[in-house]
């Protein structure tokens, strides 16, 4: 959507794809602003762009959310490339004063500042290794699941006929097939066949197939509105091909629900995910996931408590950050939701100047 | 309309065909159903896996098994024959007598938290959109967006550790410390205050008031030792009976009605006086007794509501029998309330009445109230952790329905008409904005039978997801199958309930026949 400009739009498709835009709105917030950029008008990309930054629990998720995936891929290495943090999640230390955390604040984290397991690993490692895991499998799931997501729905809405009842009534079968049970299906294939290393890889990919169908779904009904639409009706006559007025013309409108649709699928996916390890069908030890080691340490409740708080703790940060960028990505795709100020609505009653 | 629904219905069988088939051959994969024979060394082990071979069929290749299930399944199909084979798990249980009982189960924890979630969260979400960019609206979006990242099996563990270890270790010396005293009350006075209306000088009223009252309700409940001997008494029904039936009247029919006010005060009378003709009666109480006692109490509220009514009887009717029944819960709810030191010394309860696992105290065998109450303290915490996991989607959705709907033109028009606030909101905005509701709701009863199967399995709960998730620990294909015919059967009949429940609400939209 960033990529696109208003001349490769007729006129109609713009101003639906990105509402009504007002070019006083802004003006009118900050009166001394310059006017001249204003007057310009601002393309879709700019004005999604203008309206994710300016939510502000957006950009502190988004912010939060680079950091944890900066501490989890650069502390304890990621394919073969070493981190800077001294332990990984398998060694065995001999424990220090029974594993308690040492982290005293944001600079002081002392020898483990997460604490260490019953059998002594450095919960830091375990933790930030799970952390590693559960992000590279969101973003399987997320990619995947987006990408086949939107090549069902789009074939489906937009040829109709044939292909959209056999691609639906598939889309049917794969929705009423138990989550769990395809995840033990192919976790146990993977144990069989692949052996433990690409355990975190497989999962992801497998979950992601059967995890699209929501966003088919979603994206066949923006489809067949979209293609009844008069711009398109115009690529037609003007003879353009079926793929450039997909490419071309309804992707583009259709980008904003793909986009936040995805994303709120991946913090359903990190959930999903530390279930079925938490369960016992998604990662299996001796690799770590943060819904392997929770389940791993629940008994200790009562006497090593950290064991259950960092990684539920890391679990909640992610997926309350994804949510609250999808919700952002929401909000700046949707036209309909303009910023609603209530000094702007006691002012709407006098003529706008200018 | 019926050959729509015919033919969906016949898409519906051939879907369950192929998903059937599909889970078949996905269990017959998903491990090894004699792992655990091949591994032990038992002096009969070959003939232990003969046996279980021979069970299981499984020297037939699974995508031919699965055809000898369906003819077992397709024996479902006569009605009334009593023939119905699912087949039989790996300990030999029939899948149908596993099936109905882990369904009743999986209906009690689960119906309660949908039912809850669906009253609070619609009505938090109306309560924000009418509130947008608030304090409140911030603030309940905030939690909803955080219980919806807190992965339940962790909320489950959390509930566990406070709501019942914690909470039975109070139980058993109850005894409120001055300082938690401060802090609810200050966290009463902060949530008052954050459903006050915008001006900050009913914000501080409205804060000082919730924490002074919940102060002296927690230093009054301590000093009469309430949490070991709880009870409500005529009084405090009385006062909440009246509460009760201002609140019904104002959103039914406002408090400037004043026959509904008159009819449903005088629900709150016939409420007191059923308290002490009841009470006796309800010693032998059945759960039938109850529903004719609601039964009942409904029926005086709408003969009173005919009776005080004025021109619009309706009205006063509808607010009568709702705050009747609401009435009898409060009667019924003291009930229970003054069973629960029985309870709480019954020799198997042992003094620590909330549980942590399992749907109900092994070997209680008492009165219907000892019954209720033992289902009560082992659905509480799965049915918490189930609502505050589901709160979320029902409050954003009604949140933007809502939010959508105060928008339209009829609202304005309505406004513009001169109604009060009350009917704009109840009556032309609320019933439009469930409707998109009804689709979500109808997809998530098709989603409940299938039950919860994270939550089930850390509280031990036996219901349909602990008996899937056992079944294919021991690749055990049959209770899956039985397992996944009635989910899949439930989840394709409530899509289609609810695009027909769709049409039937919306009228701009029709179903193509």
């Amino acid at each position: 959507m960033t990529t696109q400009s208003p001349s490769d739009f007729p006129l109609h498709a713009q101003s639906t794809a990105t509402g009504p835009v007002h070019p006083d709105a802004d003006a009118e917030s900050s009166p001394t602003g310059e006017p001249e950029q204003e007057r310009k008008g601002l393309s879709q990309g700019q004005i999604v762009r203008k309206k994710f930054f300016d939510n502000t629990a957006a950009i502190i998720s988004l912010v939060v959310f680079v950091v944890i995936f900066l501490l989890a891929f650069t502390s304890v290495g990621f394919a073969g490339i070493p981190g800077w943090w001294k332990y990984n999640h398998t060694e065995f230390v001999p424990l220090l004063d029974g594993g308690v955390p040492t982290v005293t604040g944001p600079f002081s984290w002392g020898e483990h500042p997460f604490g260490q397991d019953s059998i002594g690993r450095d919960y830091f490692a375990m933790t930030m290794r799970g952390t590693q895991n559960s992000i590279i499998i969101m973003f399987l799931i997320g990619a995947l699941a987006g990408l086949v997501g939107v090549v069902i729905g789009a074939c489906s809405g937009y040829f109709r006929g044939w292909p959209e009842a056999v691609l639906m009534r598939f889309t049917d079968v794969i929705i009423i097939i138990p989550v769990v049970l395809a995840a033990a299906t192919l976790g146990e294939a993977v144990t069989r066949f692949v052996g433990p290393g690409g355990q975190i890889w497989l999962l992801g990919l497998f979950l992601g197939l059967v995890l699209w169908t929501g966003l088919a779904r979603l994206v066949r009904g923006e489809f067949l509105t979209l293609r009844e639409r008069e711009f398109v009706d115009a690529a037609k006559i003007a003879g353009a091909s079926n793929g450039r007025i997909i490419f071309k013309h309804i992707l583009p409108n259709a980008v904003g629900v793909i986009i936040v649709n995805t994303t709120l699928l991946m913090s359903a996916a990190i959930l999903l995910e530390t279930a079925l390890s938490y369960i016992g069908f998604g990662v299996k030890a001796p690799d770590v996931s943060l819904g392997l080691i929770i389940s791993q340490n629940q008994e200790a409740f009562q006497t090593r408590p950290w064991l259950f708080w960092f990684p539920g703790l890391f679990i909640v940060l992610i997926c309350l950050c994804i949510n609250f960028i999808g919700d952002g990505l929401r909000d700046a795709f949707d036209p309909r939701q303009k910023k609603f100020r209530a000094s702007r609505i006691k002012g709407a009653g006098k003529p706008v100047a200018a | 309309m019926v050959t729509y629904i015919v033919r969906r219905l016949v898409t519906a069988v051939l879907i369950l065909f192929g998903a059937s088939f599909v889970v078949y051959q996905l269990t017959a994969l998903s491990g090894d159903p004699l792992e655990d024979l091949r591994g032990s060394n038992a002096p009969n082990r070959d003939q232990l896996i003969q046996a279980r071979t021979d069970l299981l069929d499984l020297n037939t290749p699974a995508p031919l098994r699965y055809f000898g299930w369906l003819a077992g399944a397709a024996k479902c199909l006569i009605p009334f024959a009593a023939t119905c084979d699912l087949g039989s798990s790996i300990q030999g249980e029939a899948v149908t007598t596993a099936l109905s009982r882990a369904m009743g189960n999986t209906i009690t924890l689960v119906t309660t938290a949908t039912i809850l979630a669906i009253v609070i969260g619609v009505s938090l979400g109306i309560i924000t959109a009418l509130r947008q960019y608030s304090g409140l609206d911030y603030g309940v979006t905030f939690m909803s967006f955080l219980f919806f990242s807190l992965p339940i099996f962790w909320l489950a563990v959390l509930l566990k550790e406070f709501g019942a270890i914690g909470f039975n270790n109070f139980l058993a010396d109850p005894d409120i410390p001055p300082l938690t005293i401060l802090v609810v009350a200050l966290a009463s006075g902060l949530i008052w205050a954050l459903f006050a209306s915008r001006s900050w000088k009913r914000k501080g009223v409205a804060f000082v008031l919730g924490a002074v009252i919940a102060a002296a309700l927690l230093f009054l409940l301590d000093l009469v030792d309430w949490f070991s001997d709880p009870g409500l008494g005529p009084i405090v029904i009385l006062i909440t009976g009246v509460g009760i039936a201002l609140g019904v009247v104002l959103l039914t029919a406002g408090l400037r009605n004043r026959k509904a006010v008159y009819a449903s005060l005088t629900m709150v009378g016939v409420g007191l006086v059923a308290y002490y003709v009841v009470n006796p009666i309800l010693n032998a109480a059945t759960i039938w007794m109850i529903i004719v006692f609601g039964l009942v109490m409904v029926l005086v509220g709408l003969l009173v509501g005919y009776l005080l009514g004025g021109y619009d009887r309706g009205q006063s009717m509808r607010a009568a029998a709702l705050t009747g029944v609401l009435m009898g819960l409060v009667i019924v709810i003291d009930r229970f309330m003054v069973t629960w030191p029985a309870y709480v010394g019954n020799s198997r309860v042992r003094g620590r009445p909330i549980a942590t696992v399992g749907a109900q105290t092994p070997g209680l065998d008492d009165s219907f109230w000892i019954n209720g109450l033992d289902t009560f303290t082992h659905l509480l915490l799965p049915t918490l952790a189930l609502l505050l996991a589901s709160l979320a989607s029902y409050s954003r959705y009604s949140r933007a329905s809502m939010l959508e709907i105060m928008n339209m033109d009829y609202i304005r028009t309505a406004r513009a008409k001169g109604l009060s606030e009350r009917t704009v909101v109840m009556r032309h905005a609320f019933r439009n904005a469930l409707i998109p509701l009804a689709t979500l709701v109808a997809f998530d009863i098709g989603a409940l039978i299938g039950g919860a199967i994270i939550t089930e399995q850390v509280f031990a709960f036996a219901g349909m997801g602990q008996l899937f998730v056992q079944a294919l620990r021991r690749v055990d294909p049959d209770p899956i199958m039985g397992f996944f015919l009635v989910a899949g059967i439930l989840a394709l009949v409530f899509n289609l309930v609810a695009d027909i429940v769709y049409s039937f609400l919306d009228p701009r939209v029709r179903v193509k026949a």
